[in-house]
C-alpha cells in the first residue's frame, strides 16, 4: 500500500484583528482617516487579502505539520479547540491554501466538513440529493445509480417531494448525510459530522464508517468523541496549537491526550486575541476550584466542587445564558448545567468582565476524569458565542472510605453520577413472613 | 468531481501560490457538471414563494419600456431610429436586463454562499458563471415578448438575426467579465454591494437603451463604444430592427472591452480565490 496523505511542514497564518495604534495629534488622525482608503483601495487591487477591515496581526493555525497516511488507513485528528484540525482538513481539501510547506494527496478525495452543505430549503428532498451530490464532487450518474440507496438510508421516502425547508431537523440531518455517506472517494476527510440525529441513527452512520475503512478507503476523521477515535481508527494525531504533539496507534494518542496536560487541565486562561468568542461575548478563562477556593484537577468524591467561567461581554444589552456540561472518559454527556441565577437571568447586562459560576454538590459526580465544556448563547436571539469543548478537566477520586454513596462496596461501578441519596431501611414488625410468600418472591425475581 | 478508472493515479499537489497564477480552465470544464446544478438551482429558486413567478422577467424590461416610452419616446421626443419608440427600447431593455440582473447576482454570488466556499472545494469561478448563465431562462422570456412586439408592431425580423448570438455572447462576456471583478472584491470589501445598484444606473444612462447612438458624431461613437454595451444594444438593435447601425468599429470596440474585461476579470478573480475562504 502505497502513500494516500504526504504533507511537509505545513503552516497557515490566518489575518485577525489587532487593535490599533491610536492617533497621536488630531493632523495625524485626519490625514490617516483620508489616506486609508486609498490604501486599502490598493491592497484590494494588489490582491492583499488584509480585508476592509484592515486585519494586520496574524496567528499560525497551523505550523510545522508534517506525517504520511498509508493507503486505507484511517486516522483520527484530536485536539482542542483551535488546535488547527479544521484548517488542516481546509489545506488537504483545498478550501484553502497553505501559507507555507507542501502536502500532496493522491486519489481521489471527498470531504465532510458540515452536514448538509449545499442543501437548499426552497428545493425538494429529491432535487436537493442532486444538488448536495454533485457540490459534493459526485457525478450525475452516479447520483441516479445510488439514488434509492440514499432515500432508503435517510428514511424519507415519502418526503422526498417536499421542500427541505418543511422537514423535521432530524430528516434533515437525516438526508445530508445520507447523500454524504454515499459518495465513494478513495480519500475521505471528515469532521465531526457523525454527531447528529438520535441514538438510532447516530449507529448507523457509524456502521457506515466503518464500511468504508474496511472497503479500503483512507479516512481522515477530525473528532472530539474520544471513544469514537479508539474504536474506528487505527492510528491518530494528535494537535496543539497548530503542531503535532504526537502521532502513533489511536488507543496510545488518546490516552496521551486524556492525561496530558492538552487533556486535562484544572484551569485555562486566554490571552485577549485569542480568546474564542463571537460578537458579544469572549471567554477568557475556566477554572475548577475546591471547597476553599483553590484550583484542583483533583477532588473528593465526597466533596463539592465549582467551575467557574470569566469571560468579557463586548456589546452591551444582550441577556446572556452561560452553559457549563460535563463529559465522562466514555465521551457520555453526563450532564448540562445553565446559569439560572435570578441575578442576571433575566437582564441585559453591561459590557465588562463577567465571572459565572455553577456548584456542584458533594456526592453526585462518579469517579473518574470528568471533562467540562463551557459554552455560551446570547438569549435574544439565540447566537451561540463559544463553545469550548474540554475546557477543564479534573479527576474525581473515591477513597473508598465507606462513607460515599459506593458505601462499603469495592468494586467497580459504572453509573454515569455516583449520588449519595437519602435512604431509608425499616424492619417492620408485624409482618409475618409465611414460606409459602417467602418462596413466591424468590420466584419471581 | 472526475470518476477515474481504478489505476489511475490521481495526484494533487498542495503549496502556497503568489501573485498571478493560472485560470485552470481545464479543472473548470472537469466541474461543468456543478455549474449545470448551479445554474439550474438559481433558476429553480430565483422565483420560489413569488406570486407572480417567472412573470417577472417580462415585467422587469415591459415596465421600464413603458416608463421610457412616455417620457423619452412621448415627452421629450427622443428620436429613435425612425422604429417605434416601445419597440426600439424594448429592444434594448432584454439584453441590458440580462446584464444587469447577472451583475447584479453574480457579484453577491461568492458572499451569499460564504457557507459553501468555507465547506467544500470547487473551482470558484463556477459560482458566477452559474449565476451569470441561470439568467439566461428570463432572457428567453423576455425576448419572446420582444419577438411579439415585433410581429404586434408590423415589423418582420431582419435576416441580420444570425448574427445575434454573437451579440447575446457578448452580453454574457461582459456581464459575467464584470461580475468576476466585483464578486471578488466584495468578498474582503462589502462596499461593493452599495456600489452596484449604483454602478448599473450610470451604466445604464452611458448605454443607448433610451435613446439612440446616432446622436453622437461618429468619432465619439467610436470612443463611447468602449462601454461593450453600447455595442451589445446596437447590435440587438441592427440584427433584430433592421437599423443603419452595421456592425462597424463601434462592435469591434465593445468586443474588445468586453474581451478585456473578461480576461482582467478572470485573472483577478484567481488571484484574489485564495483567500476567499479566510476572508468571506
Amino acid at each position: 500500500m502505497g502513500t494516500a496523505i504526504l504533507a511537509e511542514n505545513l503552516g497557515k497564518e490566518y489575518r485577525i484583528g489587532g487593535r490599533q495604534e491610536g492617533y497621536k495629534t488630531f493632523r495625524e488622525a485626519v490625514v490617516e482617516t483620508c489616506i486609508s482608503p486609498f490604501r486599502r483601495a490598493r491592497n484590494l487591487i494588489m490582491g492583499d487579502a488584509s480585508g476592509a477591515s484592515g486585519l494586520k496581526e496574524t496567528i499560525w493555525a497551523l505550523k510545522d505539520v508534517s506525517f504520511e497516511i498509508r493507503q486505507g488507513d484511517i486516522v483520527g485528528i484530536i485536539g482542542r479547540n483551535g488546535s488547527g484540525k479544521s484548517t488542516l482538513l481546509k489545506i488537504l481539501s483545498q478550501i484553502t491554501e497553505p501559507t507555507s510547506g507542501y502536502a500532496e494527496v493522491r486519489g481521489r478525495v471527498g470531504s465532510l466538513l458540515e452536514v448538509g452543505t449545499g442543501f437548499h430549503p426552497e428545493l425538494t428532498g429529491r432535487e436537493n440529493i442532486y444538488l448536495s451530490g454533485a457540490i459534493l464532487g459526485m457525478r450525475k450518474r452516479e447520483i441516479v445509480k445510488k439514488f434509492e440507496e440514499i432515500v432508503a438510508f435517510a428514511e424519507i421516502d415519502k418526503f422526498i417531494d417536499t421542500p427541505v425547508k418543511h422537514y423535521s431537523s432530524g430528516m434533515y440531518l437525516r438526508l445530508a448525510f445520507a447523500v454524504a455517506a454515499h459518495l465513494e472517494p478513495e480519500i475521505l476527510l471528515v469532521d465531526e459530522v457523525l454527531a447528529v440525529g438520535d441514538a438510532r441513527f447516530q449507529k448507523k452512520c457509524m456502521n457506515k464508517m466503518q464500511d468504508v475503512g474496511q472497503e479500503g478507503r483512507t479516512v481522515l476523521f477530525v473528532s472530539h468523541n474520544m471513544p469514537a477515535v479508539t474504536r474506528l481508527c487505527r492510528n491518530a494525531v494528535l494537535l496543539e496549537e497548530g503542531r503535532i504533539l504526537q502521532i502513533g496507534p489511536s488507543h496510545k494518542v488518546v490516552s496521551a491526550y486524556l492525561s496530558s496536560d492538552a487533556g486535562t487541565t484544572a484551569a485555562r486562561e486566554w490571552e485577549e486575541k485569542r480568546a474564542p468568542g463571537g460578537e458579544i461575548a469572549r471567554l477568557r478563562a475556566v477554572r475548577v476550584r475546591s471547597e476553599n477556593g483553590e484550583t484542583t484537577d483533583k477532588v473528593d468524591i465526597r466533596e463539592p466542587v465549582r467551575i467557574e467561567m470569566e469571560y468579557d461581554v463586548l456589546k452591551p444589552g444582550c441577556r446572556l445564558l452561560p452553559v457549563f456540561y460535563f463529559h465522562n472518559e466514555e465521551g457520555i454527556l453526563v450532564f448540562e448545567s445553565n446559569d439560572m441565577d435570578p441575578a442576571w437571568r433575566k437582564k441585559p447586562r453591561p459590557a465588562g468582565h463577567w465571572k459565572s459560576t455553577v456548584y456542584i454538590p458533594a456526592d453526585f459526580m462518579a469517579e473518574g476524569i470528568v471533562y467540562v465544556g463551557a459554552a455560551m448563547v446570547t438569549l435574544d436571539p439565540v447566537l451561540g458565542q463559544f463553545d469550548e469543548h474540554d475546557a477543564v478537566a479534573f479527576q474525581v477520586y473515591d477513597g473508598n472510605t465507606g462513607d460515599s454513596a459506593r458505601g462499603e462496596w469495592p468494586g467497580e461501578i459504572a453509573s454515569a453520577v455516583m449520588p449519595l441519596f437519602k435512604w431509608r431501611t425499616e424492619h417492620e414488625q408485624g409482618h409475618a413472613m409465611t414460606e409459602a410468600s417467602g418462596a413466591g418472591r424468590a420466584g419471581a425475581r | 468531481m472526475q470518476e477515474f478508472a481504478k489505476n489511475e493515479e490521481v495526484l494533487v499537489q498542495i503549496r502556497p501560490t503568489r501573485g498571478w497564477v493560472s485560470l485552470q480552465l481545464k479543472r473548470l470544464w472537469d466541474y461543468r457538471e456543478l455549474v449545470y446544478f448551479l445554474t439550474w438551482r438559481d433558476v429553480k429558486v430565483r422565483y420560489k414563494q413569488t406570486v407572480l413567478g417567472a412573470s417577472w422577467a417580462i415585467i422587469q424590461p415591459l415596465f421600464t419600456m413603458a416608463v421610457f416610452s412616455l417620457f423619452f419616446g412621448k415627452l421629450a421626443k427622443v428620436p429613435s431610429d425612425g422604429i417605434p419608440y416601445p419597440v426600439f427600447s424594448y429592444a434594448a431593455l432584454v439584453p441590458w436586463t440580462f446584464f444587469a440582473n447577472g451583475l447584479n447576482m453574480a457579484s453577491n454570488s461568492l458572499v451569499s454562499s460564504a457557507n459553501l466556499i468555507k465547506k467544500v472545494y470547487f473551482p470558484r469561478l463556477a459560482m458566477p458563471l452559474a449565476t451569470v448563465l441561470s439568467g439566461g431562462v428570463d432572457f428567453v422570456l423576455a425576448f419572446a415578448v420582444l419577438v411579439g412586439m415585433i410581429y404586434f408592431f408590423g415589423m418582420g425580423i431582419t435576416a441580420n438575426v444570425v448574427y445575434l448570438p454573437f451579440f447575446l455572447m457578448l452580453t454574457f462576456c461582459t456581464s459575467l467579465g464584470v461580475s468576476l471583478w466585483l464578486s471578488a472584491m466584495n468578498v474582503q470589501f462589502r462596499d461593493i454591494r452599495y456600489i452596484i445598484p449604483f454602478l448599473t444606473q450610470l451604466w445604464m444612462f452611458a448605454t443607448p437603451i433610451a435613446y439612440p447612438s446616432a446622436l453622437l458624431s461618429d468619432r465619439w461613437r467610436t470612443v463611447y463604444a468602449l462601454n461593450p454595451m453600447v455595442g451589445v444594444v446596437e447590435g440587438f438593435r441592427w440584427a433584430l430592427l433592421g437599423t443603419n447601425t452595421a456592425p462597424g468599429p463601434m462592435v469591434i470596440v465593445s468586443t474588445g472591452a468586453s474581451l478585456l474585461l473578461l480576461l482582467t476579470g478572470s485573472f483577478y478573480f484567481r488571484r484574489m480565490e485564495r483567500t476567499f475562504a479566510d476572508v468571506v
